[in-house]
């Protein structure tokens, strides 16, 4: 897609001045102004809270029940739309701006076909005369690119996937030819290449001059369709211009720690996150040397991990850093079937010491159920799985416990995985109650500070070194996660799993959930922890970028089936599997972004 | 608030239970042949019954009893058939089964019947009644929590307890039973006004505590002869049982809509 000058604007088709939004007397809104002229694609970009749906929203009466919307001026298709009762906000909508928003699955009535939800917008509207409706329905459908049109028009919302679930949702957006189309996070909860092609039907539209207004936290995707971005914070635009400019030779601090938060193939071994890492409380949990800085793996001056606990009379493996030597956990010919369903399917990996595998693929390729797999959750139909050279799967679950807590699970909703009344402190003391006390010499000479159970006060100070370890301070303890932020619930959910000194981590989509700064400091966390502790990884992610940054070799699933192995180098610049090309092709990318430096 | 006058309602009622001497100073046994039947007035405010005992007295004091019985039979039904309900919820399949079909084989029975169906096996008394409706109302109870378990034993942080190397038990006790509890206090408050119901029906029926005690079903079944001459006998047992279990019932139903959607 290439990104041409915005053409001229001959009509504004809306235009706000100081628009303010606030709920409850608190501005959420704090003086935004924009406009759009047909055929031109404006992003407004920022992280959560930012108030950039907010914004999206009351632009077409939407701000919500107690709401108050206050604007210097407020033009929509050439109307003042300071004065617009229901109605009027009703006949816009639809005919004039169609909404696509992030959720297609929730935006959908479950209990209608997606025909009737398009025919409903036709008939509301009066686009077309009833006898053409059914007609009109499968060419919108087909003209978002939905496969034979005729079939699906009769499905459900639910029997569709999330790409095509989008693109219903879209063609109900434009069902009544509106000339703007205002799309919240349309892309977030899709696959990169099913993304792609979203982005390419936005495209299109936007050729044929329909005007776009898209909001994002994802800079890349803005990138390859805004001509112009604002980028807001706390309800303020901070930066505004030409897309090129702003991603290129940002000005405000804020766009700059921003772009350079986003992780990629160039940030790989340098921090993400503008804030310095947290040297003094690393020094207090471990009782070693203090931590290292700087890069995640220049790891040949590390003081061997706490916990690493090894077989006795095998050779312990040389160096911490990536020892190609010993393999900590591996899956051999590993298959999983529901039903006549095969999720995965003859998968092989070997995760080193100290090493991260990360594993990339689109949802439904069967990354997660090999997590599951791999942490001894799920039972393979075929193949075999080890820890420390030792069976880790087709054994009784009584026999896997001793050497549970060498292996720790990070997923992505760390709520989900908080039991949900207890504080913070408890869920940290809960593993460290087992981790030392469980009879690990029983399978491994463990040694000799790791044989008993720690007592009620020792259990508290490890509690508050594993929050300081992450970042957090001791206050937390007495919390719920649910007051925490959702940076702050990983984090906690990060010092769990350090509790009981995990030789491996499975990370599951760690940091999906996160705003791209918060990501950014729980993706240096994680690279903190793996200089400090030599802790192996396998890092599950479906953006690229991420694992990009964050692996030393990759594994590309589709269907159930490693397509691609190999260095993170190799996969990502010479993929040689025609689906690794696609995946890596479709990732959209930052205009020299990496010539930003934060200072 | 709509809420002030049941609350205010239960909390007396509790204080009848606890200290019944505190309200009224009158023994409720004590039988005055010669004021049989006197209407409500000074001397006895609620009337006096066909032996001349105290009306009042006896509706304060029969709360304990009949407050005794639902209280005691709705712990047992609820410990029951939390236990029953988690066990078919964690058990497998074909064991599952069984007990899910037997809760809703027991359902599908009216609670008074199988109550009485108890009794005709145990034989009258305080503690058959007791037993009896605690039978008749466990599958109430087991079935939400079965219900419950299915959902709680899939979710998330139970599996991690699992990588934590928890026992089965340990996970069970810490993880599970805490978070299959959450609809019980709603259930068990509606269930006990139901119970209350029961207990003055198996004691109308003369299944419960015997005479003289002063129970509100029982009080009911006497007066019932003299139900012509003296219809303050009956009526103020009656009103004790139908403010007791509406009160609950309002109290229950308001936690319930407070609750919902407040799932673990």
């Amino acid at each position: 897609m290439t990104v041409n000058a915005a053409p001229p604007a001959v009509r504004t088709l809306l235009a706000a001045e100081d628009l303010r939004v606030s709920f409850v007397g608190t501005e959420v809104v704090r003086g935004i102004s924009l406009s759009v002229a047909p055929g031109e694609c404006v992003a407004i970009v920022g992280e959560s809270g930012s108030g950039k749906s907010v914004t999206a929203r009351s632009l077409l009466g939407l701000a919500g029940p107690g709401s108050v919307v206050r604007a210097g001026a407020f033009r929509i298709a050439g109307r003042d739309a300071l004065g617009f009762g229901p109605g009027d906000w009703r006949r816009l909508r639809g005919r004039f701006a169609g909404l696509v928003l992030q959720d297609a699955l929730v935006s959908l009535d479950p209990l209608r076909t997606v025909g009737a939800e398009i025919g409903e917008v036709l008939a509301v509207h009066d686009a077309v005369p009833r006898a053409r409706r059914t007609e009109r329905t499968l060419e919108l459908l087909a003209s978002v690119g939905v496969p034979d049109p005729a079939a699906r028009a009769r499905q459900y919302p639910h029997q569709l996937s999330g790409g095509l679930r989008q693109r219903v949702l879209i063609a109900s957006a434009i069902a009544a030819e509106p000339e703007l189309i205002i799309a919240d996070e349309p892309t977030t909860a899709l696959d990169v290449t099913v993304q792609a092609q979203i982005l390419r039907l936005l495209a299109e539209r936007k050729a044929g001059g329909t005007a776009l207004l898209l909001i994002s936290h994802d800079l890349a995707v803005v990138a390859s369709i805004a001509d112009r971005v604002l980028v807001m914070k706390d309800g303020r635009t901070v930066e505004e211009g030409p897309t090129g400019q702003v991603l290129s030779a940002p000005e405000h601090p804020y766009t700059r720690s921003l772009l350079a938060a986003v992780p990629s193939a160039a940030s790989r071994g340098t921090r993400l996150s503008t804030a310095p890492p947290l040297v003094g409380a690393a020094a207090r949990t471990a009782g070693e040397s203090p931590a290292v800085g700087g890069g995640p793996r220049t790891a040949a001056e590390l003081p061997p991990a706490g916990g690493g606990v090894r077989v006795a009379g095998e050779p312990p493996p040389v160096g911490r850093a990536v020892s190609r030597a010993w393999p900590v956990l591996a899956g051999v010919g590993l298959s999983k079937s529901y039903g006549a369903r095969t999720v995965v399917d003859e998968v092989s990996f070997v995760l080193h010491e100290g090493e991260t595998l990360g594993i990339v693929g689109e949802s439904g390729s069967g990354k997660t159920t090999l997590a599951r797999l791999a942490l001894g959750l799920l039972e393979p139909d075929a193949g075999r799985v080890s820890l420390h050279r030792r069976p880790w799967s087709g054994v009784p679950e009584r026999g896997r416990r001793p050497l549970r807590p060498r292996i720790q699970l990070i997923s992505q909703n760390p709520l989900d995985s908080f039991h949900p009344r207890h504080t913070v402190g408890r869920l940290i003391a809960e593993p460290l109650s087992l981790s030392v006390s469980a009879s690990l010499s029983a399978s491994l000479s463990a040694s000799a500070s790791a044989s008993r159970s720690l007592s009620r006060g020792e259990r508290r100070d490890r509690v508050l070194d594993l929050l300081a370890r992450v970042g957090l301070g001791p206050e937390v303890a007495g919390r719920h996660p649910r007051e925490l932020s959702g940076g702050q619930r990983q984090r906690v959910a990060i010092a769990r799993a350090l509790g009981p000194r995990p030789d491996v981590l499975v990370c599951d989509e760690p940091v999906s959930a996160l705003d791209v700064s918060i990501q950014a400091q729980v993706l240096d966390l994680l690279a903190e922890i793996q200089a400090e502790y030599g802790t192996a990884m396998l890092f599950i992610s479906h953006d690229l970028g991420v694992v990009h940054h964050v692996s030393d070799r990759v594994l590309v699933m589709k269907d159930g089936q490693v397509v691609e192995e190999g260095d993170v180098e190799q996969v990502f610049t010479r993929p040689r599997h025609a689906y690794a090309r696609a995946l890596v092709a479709a990732v959209p990318r930052l205009p020299r972004a990496r010539d930003v430096n934060v200072t | 608030m709509r809420i002030f006058v049941p609350a205010t309602f239960l909390v007396l009622l509790a204080l009848a239970v606890a200290a019944p001497g505190l309200i009224t100073g009158v023994d409720p046994l004590a039988a005055d042949p010669l004021r049989a039947l006197a209407p409500p007035g000074a001397d006895h405010w609620f009337g006096s019954d066909h032996l001349g005992r105290d009306v009042l007295s006896r509706v304060v004091y029969g709360a304990r009893h009949s407050l005794t019985i639902g209280v005691t039979a709705t712990v047992l039904a609820v410990t029951a058939g939390v236990l029953l309900g988690l066990a078919a919820g964690l058990s497998p399949k074909w064991l599952d089964e069984t007990l899910a079909r037997s809760f809703d084989v027991l359902s599908t029975l009216p609670e008074l019947l199988l109550a009485l169906l108890v009794i005709a096996i145990t034989g009258p008394g305080t503690v058959n009644v007791i037993v009896a409706i605690a039978v008749a109302q466990i599958p109430n109870y087991a079935r939400v929590i079965r219900a419950q378990t299915f959902v709680v034993r899939h979710a998330a942080y139970v599996e991690q307890a699992v990588t934590f190397g928890r026992s089965r038990l340990a996970i069970t006790a810490g993880h599970v039973l805490p978070n299959v509890l959450g609809p019980i206090p709603v259930l068990a408050t509606i269930g006990l006004g139901t119970a209350v119901i029961a207990a003055s029906g198996l004691s109308f029926l003369g299944m419960g505590p015997q005479p003289p005690a002063a129970e509100w079903g029982a009080m009911l079944s006497e007066a019932r002869n003299y139900l012509r001459v003296a219809w303050w006998e009956a009526l103020f047992p009656g009103i004790a049982i139908t403010l007791t279990v509406v009160c609950l019932t309002v109290v229950g139903r308001r936690l319930q809509r407070r609750f919902e959607g407040r799932t673990p």
